[in-house]
């Protein structure tokens, strides 16, 4: 195939043909007590930036219920991750409700600063009421924005309803401007309406083609109301991949792994899973997929191994990454400067 | 191994805080290896929410998987950020450097830190140390609670805390377990250390659990041998910044065999002015200069920050079975 080079954000001729955005997630808590160190961390890492994935995503810092450990906090975690990699997004997810914005903006502008620009910030859903972790993350970009691109830096002051703060802030403006937003689907007026104001990843369960294409053009419909592109926002499909030589292979093995989290989301061979994945976004149902990790043999090996290059051989999906920030994987435009 | 004076091998400690205005973590990550080099204890990180510059936390973080040995301990404020989210930082990064973690607790004074949250006032400083204490408290159940992520279930991070103000004294002797303590010569620095080791064991703790560091700020710019009247043998002079040290570092290398056969102090924190010149004057200077003298480790026998300081583990208050609390 041929390889297209291009600069940052600018699609070509052949990438403005479908282009599959990938993820991973890192396990969350319960993965991390016993025996599993940070260096099984470091090493997922590394194949997901192998398979030149878009991002890593690493979930919250709250244990599940009944489970005696403390999960690691994840803005620490990239922030040693950034040490063993040097391409691959690093998305924390953190809820609004147990932090101060000055506090967490400022974490976050200085990941995307020793990152250079692969900062992500997933806001889940939480016992935060939507209209104050919305409220939270204007703060946080009005934080981001009260450095000028020259790097002059001046005074904030923002009274709302549920934060009164002012001063100055002290991390210079990051690399990308802003760290990339993360949203998980909240098909609530509240959720939509932050989802089309606010967010530039949405994060979707999988289903049917059908009910992705319907949810797609919904939520991308919106999104002109608030002065925003299609572009503007990528959806990217939570889903569960299990492989086998073939197709009868693949079916055992996912009736053998039982169900997670429900029905595997893709169980087939490498050639169908790759197939189905790029008439998934083609179609519109998604633009993108983030793999949930699961006991399948081989686990995120096996798919940069074996679905990335046929991927890569569909011309679906890029062959070495064309830009050094998030948003450039992503195709996200830089935030506008507002001063 | 014990040194020829009869005392215990010193501590060393250097801040790798920089003095430009803008932060470049390449520099942090060769500042540490540097002090790694040279059989340091630890580095630390200075912060504050007022301080420009990255958060201190986040960057020895990407420290970490960089060296291997060394301490890595971030100046972490307590008042303003929820006491659950401060331990769940300090432990990973305990995790991510697999056990050599501290964190050197502080405190937010001012009302333009305050503004910054939306409080209306700073609280008065003494309240604002007992909140800090508390915060120890709160991370030490939790650590002691359940086997969470890290090289050692129940591995506490090590507390750090600057005990040359006053008003931080009684959450030192509390809860530290290393002090600094700033001083121009020995006899003070040894004041200080027993009154915190009274306070210690007043406390219900041992008093030898506690290591107390003489805390100088180095200039080493002047030459190997060019200490001023009133500087290197005659002692560092107090400054607006706390007790300065000029000169060389064989004579640096005197001084701080000389306090520490004193028994004032278990060791040094030293704060370069300099950072890039002064910390490799140190490494090659006047440590390799204690090395040789047996005063100072010419490798880590241990992995974590709380082996190369001699501390165990701290007794668990709780009787953990089920890792419940």
């Amino acid at each position: 195939m041929t390889t297209v080079r291009t600069p940052a954000g600018q699609p070509s001729q052949e990438s403005s043909r479908t282009q599959v955005h990938l993820a991973a997630y890192l396990p969350g808590g319960g993965d991390t007590t016993a025996g599993a160190g940070f260096a099984s961390f470091e090493r997922l890492a590394r194949t997901a930036e192998r398979g030149l994935f878009d991002f890593l995503l690493l979930a919250g810092e709250v244990p599940p219920a009944g489970h005696g450990g403390h999960a690691p906090e994840p803005v620490t975690v990239l922030n040693a991750l950034v040490a063993g990699t040097e391409w691959i997004g690093l998305a924390a997810t953190v809820d609004t409700a147990s932090h101060e914005p000055y506090e967490l903006a400022r974490r976050l502008a200085t990941l995307d600063h020793l990152s250079a620009g692969r900062a992500a910030w997933n806001v889940p859903a939480s016992a935060d009421p939507p209209a104050r972790a919305a409220e939270f993350v204007d703060v946080s970009r009005e934080l981001w924005d009260s450095w000028t691109p020259d790097g002059i830096v001046r005074p904030f002051a923002h009274r709302g309803r549920h934060f009164d703060i002012a001063g100055e802030f002290t991390v210079p403006r990051s690399p990308q401007g802003h760290p990339v937003v993360i949203r998980p689907c909240d098909e609530s007026p509240e959720g939509g309406e932050f989802a089309a104001s606010t967010a530039e990843v949405i994060l979707t369960r999988y289903g049917t083609p059908e009910a992705g294409r319907a949810h797609h053009a919904a939520v991308k419909g919106r999104l002109a109301g608030y002065g925003r592109d299609h572009a503007d926002l990528k959806i990217m499909a939570e889903v569960t991949v299990v492989l086998g030589d073939t197709a009868a292979e693949a079916r055992e093995r996912a009736t053998a792994l039982g169900a997670p989290d429900g029905r595997p989301s893709f169980v087939g061979t490498p050639e169908s899973v790759a197939a189905e994945m790029e008439d998934s976004v083609r179609t519109g149902a998604a633009d993108g997929f983030v793999l949930v990790p699961h006991p399948a043999p081989g686990g995120l090996d096996a798919f940069v191994d074996r679905v990335v290059p046929l991927l890569q051989e569909r011309g679906a999906f890029r062959t070495h990454y064309t830009g050094r920030t998030l948003r450039s994987h992503l195709g996200l435009p830089e935030p506008v400067w507002k001063g | 191994m014990t040194p020829p004076n009869g005392r215990g091998l010193l501590h060393l400690a250097a801040a790798v805080d920089r003095t430009a205005a803008h932060d470049d973590v390449a520099v942090h990550v060769e500042l540490t290896r540097l002090a790694e080099s040279g059989g340091f204890d630890f580095v630390t990180l200075g912060d504050s929410f007022a301080r420009p510059g990255f958060d201190a936390l986040a960057v020895l973080a990407r420290v970490a998987p960089a060296t291997t040995r060394i301490g890595l301990v971030p100046t972490v404020t307590t008042t303003h950020t929820e006491p659950f989210q401060v331990q769940a930082a300090v432990a990973t990064l305990d995790w991510v450097s697999r056990g050599r973690a501290g964190w050197c607790i502080d405190v937010s004074t001012t009302e333009g830190e305050a503004r910054l949250f939306g409080r209306r006032h700073a609280a008065p400083v003494d309240a604002l140390w007992h909140e800090a204490g508390q915060v120890a408290e709160v991370a030490a159940r939790l650590w002691d609670s359940a086997d969470r992520a890290g090289p050692h279930p129940g591995h506490h991070p090590v507390r750090v805390v600057d005990a040359t103000d006053r008003h931080a004294r009684a959450t030192a002797a509390r809860y530290a377990d290393v002090a600094l303590v700033q001083g121009t010569n020995p006899a003070q620095v040894g004041a200080v250390r027993a009154e915190l080791q009274a306070s210690a064991l007043a406390h219900g703790r041992d008093p030898d659990e506690l290591r107390v560091l003489a805390a100088l700020t180095v200039d080493l710019g002047d030459g190997e041998r060019a200490a001023e009247p009133g500087h290197g043998g005659g002692g560092p002079r107090q400054t607006a910044q706390g007790p300065l040290y000029r000169g060389g570092p064989v004579d640096l290398a005197e001084l701080i065999a000389a306090w520490h056969e004193t028994g004032a102090a278990d060791g040094f924190h030293l704060t370069p002015v300099e950072p890039r010149r002064d910390l490799e004057r140190l490494v090659n200077g006047t440590a390799a200069l204690l090395q040789h003298r047996g005063l100072l480790r010419t490798f880590y026998p241990g992995s974590t920050l709380r082996e190369h300081l001699g501390l165990g583990r701290p007794a668990h208050r709780y009787a953990v079975t089920g890792g419940t609390s």
